[in-house]
């Protein structure tokens, strides 16, 4: 479910969850199903900074005007 | 006849007389290059205006060279203001110079002033009207020229801070009359297609006339009607732009803009390992909270004692039957039997006594007590209460 959100989003139910935890006013049994969703959080996030390569592309417009990607390289660091 | 012979100072006095009564050489603008310039530990300002054939030395006073609004560099083509007068210990005309402006570009400064003037009333730089940039945007649109160290710098950037975005560069000229609806054209087409989160738009350092797109009224007008929250980001530190007034935020150089557009994605990695952290220990911690209190709660002693709770209620009928007797010992008939029908009634209150006389309570599995045989059915699980302890029975009939 968490890969639908956006990272964004997961982030943000992320640091609600570790503030709730920290209170520790949730009931035992929502604690550690928050344990886990926030597992499962910090998981999905690593994934989707861990994904691949950085693109880099050249927006130019089509001749319908809508916008045509080109390759656009760069200087590696 | 003798000739007369002048003495040198004579001389230079009278041709100094001769320029500074000629009206045309006291308020004179001069064009020229600026070449030998110095800076005088006095304050005073020393250099020479030139052309293709002539010199003519100059002095700025220190008084007039505070009012500068730029750094005079050799080479630079200026127009100069001042008399020229005779400096008579050299023998030598020269200008004493009371303003200078840069050739060109003041009319470009006054330019600068009035659009900034008219915008700033328009309300283009209200604080109000800028957006806040996304935290983790997911695509960037990068605005400018597709050659130059400025686009290289931040792509670099982006890809070490956060590779996890999408870059999205909308080449444009950003120098000549058609960087300006180049670049508002660009910003507004990356609007209409929504193509990104966040957008930066800017340049590479250059003198006041190459950054001058970004000073063009088109341009500011896109900045502001953009929906994509922009990031100004022209030319290095003490450059500023229209552009910078109006975008959503101003980057003092390019690859500035690329470090405020995006997280570090090192520092987000921290974040998560800290989060995991937090959340364990939080887990924990409320772990033990519990223990502790589920603790003293098992201390009281209606916990560690069951039968306690009857034993009080015996205490207290004790009480009360003492104080009965006590009064009823000296009192009237009456008194007696009002004494007799009161105790009566709290032995029947004692649920010891009641079941200790051979009754049972019984209460169905969620410990309500049971009146009628139509609270259960058949096959229904039930607990017989007698005096001493518990019967978990199964009913097999109703009648």
């Amino acid at each position: 479910m968490e890969k639908n959100k956006t990272f964004e989003e997961n982030m943000q139910r992320l640091d609600e969850i570790v503030g709730q935890l920290e209170k520790g006013d949730v009931l035992l049994g929502d604690s550690l199903a928050l344990f886990e969703e926030g597992t499962r959080l910090v998981a999905a996030c690593r994934e989707e900074l861990d994904r691949a390569e950085q693109q880099v592309v050249k927006l130019m417009k089509g001749s319908d005007g809508a916008p045509v990607e080109t390759a656009f390289a760069t200087e590696e660091a | 006849m003798e000739q007369r012979i002048y003495s040198v100072s004579e001389v230079n006095g009278y041709i100094k007389d001769l320029i500074d009564g000629t009206s045309a050489l006291n308020a004179v603008y001069i064009r020229g290059e600026l070449s030998n310039y110095k800076v005088y530990p006095s304050g005073h300002h020393y250099f020479t205006l030139k052309d293709g054939e002539s010199a003519l030395r100059c002095v700025m006073f220190k008084g007039s060279a505070v009012k500068l609004r730029f750094r005079p560099e050799n080479g630079m083509k200026v127009i100069a203001f001042g008399r020229i007068s005779v400096f008579p210990r050299d023998g030598a005309y020269q200008l004493y110079c009371n303003a200078l402006t840069a050739d060109g570009i003041g009319d470009l400064h006054v330019a600068f002033e009035q659009l900034k003037e008219k915008l700033y009333r328009e309300g283009l730089f209200d604080e109000a009207h800028k957006k806040p940039l996304p935290v983790y945007p997911r695509r960037i649109a990068i605005v400018t020229s597709s050659a130059g160290a400025a686009v290289h710098d931040m792509i670099r950037i982006l890809r070490r801070r956060y590779p996890i975005a999408r870059v999205l560069l909308l080449p444009v000229r950003v120098q000549g009359v058609e960087a300006p609806p180049e670049i508002a054209g660009a910003i507004r087409y990356a609007n209409r297609w929504k193509l990104a989160d966040v957008l930066i738009t800017g340049r590479g350092g250059g003198s006041l006339e190459d950054l001058w797109a970004f000073n063009d009224e088109r341009v500011a007008r896109a900045i502001y009607d953009s929906e994509i929250p922009v990031i100004s980001a022209v030319g290095h530190e003490p450059d500023v732009t229209i552009s910078d007034f109006v975008a959503d935020r101003r980057a003092s150089t390019p690859s500035n803009a690329a470090e405020i557009a995006v997280p570090d994605i090192a520092e987000l990695l921290r974040k998560l390992r800290d989060a995991e952290i937090r959340m364990a220990q939080g887990t924990i911690h409320g772990i033990e909270l519990r223990e502790k209190r589920l603790e003293t709660l098992a201390k009281k002693r209606v916990l560690s004692d069951p039968t306690a709770f009857l034993q009080d209620r015996r205490l207290q009928l004790d009480f009360v039957h003492q104080k009965l007797s006590n009064a009823a010992s000296g009192r009237l008939a009456g008194d007696e039997k009002r004494f007799t029908r009161l105790a009566a009634k709290l032995d029947a209150l004692s649920p010891l006594k009641v079941l200790g006389r051979g009754y049972a309570m019984v209460q169905d599995k969620e410990g309500a007590v049971l009146r009628s045989v139509e609270q259960v059915f058949t096959g229904d699980r039930i607990r017989v209460q007698l005096a001493d302890g518990c019967l978990g029975c199964t009913v097999d009939e109703r009648e």
